[in-house]
């Protein structure tokens, strides 16, 4: 949390200016029922109404003076606490920005999502409200201890016995009830996981028959959730009205010991009057920095999983000198050549490496194909040439250049990637077309689209390419998105397209057409392609088949077939017979 | 301060987009609040709810009367304390003899104080501790409620929704409706009584002040109602920003491999801090919005404070009040601005809760589940479960006007298999829909082994169904639960059996914590393919007489499929199967093939009759292995 708050340095100026304007407000608010002690205590008295006036007058300024203050105040702590939250989601989302795929495993999408937007924003609203309540709360109470003191110590005592009170009980309600508070969004958490299995299972539940099976669980969940629900509210069913008692009590205590040191002439009934809204203002600003206690762990919880990120070093960093390809010196015309030498690969923490000993060429004008089964290291192996995961051993070349010396911009340009999990942005069509190519011509865009066999489904779109796909691609089909990926890959005109199992959503039919059209396409690329069924492999240049992220054959269909007991199972698991010859 | 109590409740709203973002002093009203559609109808049925406990609502109104009555009978009390102090003293000043302070007259009142303080507590505490078994029984009760509608619902419900949506009814609405019934209700009494009973503690004292201090209230109404307009724009532009920059950050990090993979990152951020600066200018704007109603209800409240000071003063001299009266009005006069403040966020908050209210009922008033029929009920069970299935002139379509399904006809005999193919979302799932009653035909029957589905109890006829499909559902839970599902009362032994029979028995073991291993809430602590057999296992445990595979594995490992093969293999001997076959061996051992496209069965028949048809499944046949000739031929 503190270490977060270092975050709030350019606004060091600004905080100043609160805390005094804070404590301004804060003597105005606690020099109001002097002045009234005066009003009763010189004015009706002595029956001085020009006095009464004229402090009545002094306290309307102290008074509109205090609320200027509070309002300058609040205009600079929304300033800073909003400030706050524009400066670290903006470093967080940058640095998340040059996070590889290893820092994106380690911590869950869905997780640095959360962490980009709901913990920060709690940090941001937890900040406003310390700017706009908590600072000014101790000023109040110690200021109001001091007039309190000072009006007369002696009676001062009595909050000598309230406060302690008044913390114990605050306390007990929140030892108590806090556990319990957690327990109830645990439990309720409980209900909508039982809810949800139910939803998504709700075919196989009444399937099986199991819907009172289910009843049950919801029913034991929800019990659960109502029984500590109830034990919460009842313990909080406390706080108000013991704070209260506490309060009231003590006013009765001024009072009484009040009169006794008024009876022996120690103190005037003004600044008796005065003493009892000291001590409510005491009282209340220790409410108020109770409430700390319940906010800032809740902050601080938040605060922990921000910094979580903004520790993590991203793994892949560009090279500090930067060899540009033209010093390369290259004997040949190189573009997009691919080879991997040696390479091995493991995630961070994995016993058994991804990838061992991984060795092969990929020229341009060829079609590598990978086959193997989950898990057999296919997509890794993809990931290494635009370094989404760096080689653990070996090195992975493009270009004859290894990929680590490349910048990663310059890497990426000459790569058109199409993911396994087609994924597409907000906007138009023709805008994800263009993702590919910033500056693709409306021409090129279409033609990319022809050739992914996209074209007919986004004629048929209501707006055919200006047409607004929805986010994450909510209103096109698995097998669309998959097209619309390929055509942003296709519109780049790449060195290098990698094809990560990216025909898995289409039917037999367009598979087959697009990768008729593809060839066309790709006569001077070099195609890696990932990929389960045979069908879509069989005629590469080169098929590479993997197996626990070894590879344990290499060569066409027919030399396959004959060489690789791994590759023969696979291809009779899915053509009969007489299809394989 | 009673704010104090919501803050610790606030958590609770997962989403909290009802209520705003949390905040001290009435936040809750910044957004501007959703409105029910029939109000008062609503609100007539939610009160139904409450009917049945109306012997403890009664104790709640009684105590939260008698509990605001006694508070705000104290401020005055307590200035004839005060006053009598203060004549006591005045009277020493003057130099009156035997003068005195009257301490037995104040002991006693302080006695009657400190006896109407604790009453006043003890009431509070009763009246919150009452509410809270009342707002959370009725909100259990409309938990369950809700849960049990769910179980009646056609699945027609549950495909046209999001899971989101039905979930934040379930939950969201459900816990809007308790914490107001917790808190804001009784607030709401609260703070009417409050209101009512200072104005009238204040009169009895003196007419004036009271002028005097309530003169003050319009100013605050204006305030509030000005700023409120005002910040709601802001915070409702806020919200939009808000919702924008977290749709960015999700589409970037869910798409972050292409977003790199493209070189994209520059324009991405430069989005991001585009959104991000319209956050913070509409952000700041609200929150200072906002943050202004406390400073100048405290200014106006201060505003108060001095005349009832100045001109309580001026009376008290003129002898018309007591000093003590300037100090019970200076309590009231404080102790009324927040019941205020609180009525005007209470309204919105109750709005907001009828909205959620209204949400709710519309769940429970859905349509649901055609009634089973008289022969249903009288549970024609003599029919032995053999597997046969006849289409007859089904008709069908997920809406009255697009009909999909026009006149369809099969006949299975039991044991055949069935295959389906067509290109994805061809509407293989209608089948299913239909053949389980998950769905209504809209013209003709389905008979199982002779019977009109109708005519069968739903729970008889899917216990003659086994499904196993893609997404294979486990749930929370261990495998072994996860497998006994199947079957109701299945022992230990019999769990095994399946899992064997399913190939899964060898890799179950293998788990450090066998059959207890617990699947965690996405299953993803083992994989795709151990999943299929899982739930292979739970079908084989089942026992049907019919089943319904879906074939495709795409995102299995060889030797996983060669095994699910087989356990599927196994499990369909014997047993009338419908298969969504993706494999060439499988649709053409298949005894009747149904090729479907656009939702609706367009050709069917025996593998060599579909081929000499030279239709849709010659071509489909054709094109998965010789694509270049294909795209020759188009």
């Amino acid at each position: 949390m503190i270490k977060l708050f270092k975050q709030l340095r350019p606004f060091s100026l600004p905080i100043a200016a609160i805390l005094l304007l804070v404590f301004l407000q804060s003597m105005g608010d606690l020099y109001l029922p002097t002045l009234m002690s005066d009003i009763v205590d010189k004015g009706i008295v002595h029956q001085d109404r020009a006095l009464i006036w004229r402090v009545g007058g002094f306290m309307l300024l102290v008074a509109g003076g205090g609320a200027l203050c509070s309002i300058i105040a609040s205009f600079l702590s929304s300033k800073v606490a909003m400030g706050f939250g524009r400066n670290t989601r903006s470093k967080v989302f940058s640095h998340v920005e040059n996070f590889t795929l290893t820092e994106f495993d380690k911590l869950g999408t869905a997780s640095l999502i959360t962490r980009t937007t709901n913990d920060i924003t709690q940090v941001q609203t937890v900040l406003m409200m310390m700017l706009r309540m908590m600072v000014g709360a101790p000023m109040m109470m110690i200021g109001g201890i001091i007039m309190a003191v000072s009006e007369d110590a002696k009676l001062s005592l009595v909050f000598v016995v309230v406060i302690p009170v008044l913390v114990l009980a605050i306390s007990y309600v929140g030892l108590k009830g806090l556990p319990l508070f957690k327990a109830s969004q645990v439990k309720l958490d409980k209900l909508n996981l039982v809810l949800r299995e139910h939803l998504v299972g709700i075919r196989v539940i009444r399937s099986f028959n199991r819907i009172q099976h289910e009843q049950k669980r919801f029913s034991e969940a929800n019990r659960d959730l109502t029984d500590t629900a109830i034990k919460v509210n009842k313990i909080m069913a406390l706080l108000m009205p013991m704070m209260m008692f506490v309060m009231n009590f003590s006013m009765i205590g001024i009072l009484y010991f009040g009169g006794i040191r008024i009876d022996s002439g120690d103190l005037k009934v003004g600044s008796l009057m005065a003493f009892i809204q000291y001590a409510m203002q005491i009282m209340f600003s220790l409410i108020m920095v109770s409430m700390m206690f319940v906010l800032i762990p809740r902050a601080s919880a938040s605060a922990v999983r921000i910094n979580e990120v903004l520790d993590m070093v991203p793994e892949i960093t560009d090279p500090d000198v930067k060899p540009s390809l033209e010093g390369q010196p290259s004997g040949r015309e190189l573009h997009g050549f691919v080879e991997f030498r040696n390479v091995s690969f493991s995630y961070p923490g994995a016993e058994q490496p991804a990838l061992s000993d991984i060795s092969f060429s990929a020229h341009p004008g060829e079609v590598t194909a990978i086959i193997g089964g989950t898990g057999s290291g296919k997509s890794t192996l993809l990931s290494l040439i635009p370094r989404f995961y760096d080689a653990v051993e070996g090195e992975v070349l493009v270009d004859g250049g290894d990929v680590r010396e490349l910048t990663q911009e310059e890497l990426r340009a000459k790569i058109g990637y199409v993911p396994q999990k087609a994924v597409l942005f907000t906007g138009t069509v023709s805008d994800n077309i263009r993702y590919g190519m910033k500056d693709a011509t409306d021409e090129e865009v279409r033609h990319a689209a022809e050739v992914a066999q996209a074209l007919d489904f986004v004629s048929a779109m209501k707006d055919g390419f200006d047409s607004e796909i929805a986010q994450g691609g909510g209103n096109v089909s698995g097998g669309q998105k998959q097209r619309l990926s390929i055509a942003r890959a296709l519109v780049r005109k790449p060195e290098i397209y990698l094809f990560d199992d990216s025909f898995s959503a289409l039917d037999f039919k367009t598979d087959a057409k697009l990768r008729a059209a593809l060839k066309g396409e790709t006569t001077e690329s070099t195609v890696l392609i990932v990929a389960q069924r045979v069908s879509t492999v069989m005629d590469a240049d080169r098929i590479i088949v993997l197996e626990e992220g070894r590879i344990v054959g290499i060569g066409s269909h027919s030399e396959l077939l004959a060489s690789s007991d791994v590759y023969r199972e696979i291809v009779s698991s899915q053509l009969s017979e007489e299809e394989i010859a | 301060m009673s704010d104090n109590n919501q803050e610790y409740k606030r958590p609770q709203q997962s989403q909290g987009q009802r209520r705003g973002p949390g905040g001290f002093g009435g936040t809750g009203m910044m957004l501007p609040p959703e409105k029910a559609k029939d109000f008062k109808k609503t609100l007539r049925r939610l009160i139904g709810y409450l009917r049945p406990k109306q012997m403890q609502l009664l104790v709640v109104l009684i105590t939260a009367i008698l509990s605001t009555v006694f508070s705000i009978f104290s401020p005055k009390l307590m200035g004839r304390a005060t006053t009598k102090l203060f004549e006591g003293a005045f009277a020493r000043i003057q130099g009156v003899p035997g003068a005195a302070i009257d301490f037995g007259y104040i002991n006693e009142i302080l006695l009657i104080l400190g006896g109407l303080y604790l009453l006043s507590a003890l009431f509070s505490y009763m009246q919150q501790y009452v509410m809270a078994g009342v707002a959370q029984s009725v909100v259990f009760d409309m938990r369950e409620q809700i849960n049990s509608k769910l179980e009646r619902l056609p699945l027609k419900y549950f495909d046209s929704r999001t899971h989101g949506e039905i979930l934040s009814r379930a939950t969201n609405d459900v816990d809007n409706i308790s914490t107001t019934l917790q808190q804001s209700l009784t607030q709401l009494i609260t703070s009417v009584i409050t209101i009512i009973g200072i104005i009238i503690m204040m009169l009895t004292i003196s007419p004036w002040l009271t002028l005097i201090t309530i003169i003050t209230l319009p100013l605050s109404f204006v305030a509030i109602i000005g700023i409120t307009k005002r910040s709601q724009t802001y915070f409702v532009s806020q919200q939009k920003s808000l919702g924008q920059l977290n749709g960015h950050v999700e589409e970037m990090y869910t798409g972050h491999r292409i977003v790199k993979a493209f070189g994209r990152e520059k324009e991405s951020l430069r989005d991001f801090d585009r959104i991000n600066e319209q956050l913070y200018d509409s952000g700041w704007r609200s929150q200072f919005m906002s943050g202004i109603i406390m400073p100048l209800m405290m200014f106006i409240g201060n505003l108060g404070y001095v005349l009832v000071c100045v001109v309580g003063g001026i009376f008290v001299t003129k002898k018309m009040i007591e000093v003590g009266d300037i100090q019970a009005f200076i309590q009231y006069s404080r102790q009324f601005m927040m019941p205020i403040t609180q009525t005007a966020n209470i309204a919105n908050i109750i709005q907001s809760t009828i909205a959620s209210a209204e949400r709710v009922f519309e769940l429970l008033d859905e349509e649901e589940e055609v009634a089973e029929t008289a022969a249903a009920a009288a549970g024609k069970t003599g029919h032995p479960a053999k597997g046969a299935v006849e289409f007859s002139h089904v008709k069908f379509g997920y809406k009255e006007d697009a009909i999909l399904i026009e006149d369809m006809n099969i006949k299975v005999k039991p044991g055949q298999t069935i295959a389906i193919v067509g290109p994805t979302g061809a509407g293989k799932t209608t089948l299913i829909n239909l053949l389980m009653r998950f769905y209504e035909l809209s013209g003709g029957q389905i008979l199982i082994d002779g019977v009109d589905i109708t005519d069968m109890k739903r729970s008889e006829l899917r216990a003659r169904f086994g499904m196993v499909l893609q997404d294979t559902w486990l749930f929370n839970g261990t495998i072994r639960d996860n497998i006994a599902y199947g079957r109701e009362g299945a022992t230990e032994a019999d769990v095994v059996r399946a899992a064997k029979a399913a190939h899964a028995d060898h890799f179950i073991r293998t788990l450090p914590m066998g059959y207890n291993t617990v699947l965690n809430e996405e299953a993803s602590n083992i994989s795709q393919g151990q999943k299929q057999l899982l739930t292979i296992a739970r079908a084989i445990l089942a026992d049907p007489s019919i089943l319904i595979l879906d074939e495709a594995t795409s995102s299995v490992d060889t030797r996983t499929e060669v095994q699910i093969q087989k356990a599927m293999n196994s499990l369909m001997e014997g047993r009338t199967s419908f298969v969504i076959a993706h494999r060439l061996s499988t649709i053409r051992d298949a005894d009747l093939i149904l090729v479907m496209n656009h939702g609706t069965v367009i050709e069917q028949g025996s593998h060599e009759e579909l081929l000499a048809q030279g239709g849709f499944y010659a071509e489909l046949y054709n094109s998965q292995f010789s694509g270049e000739e294909l795209s020759n031929a188009v």
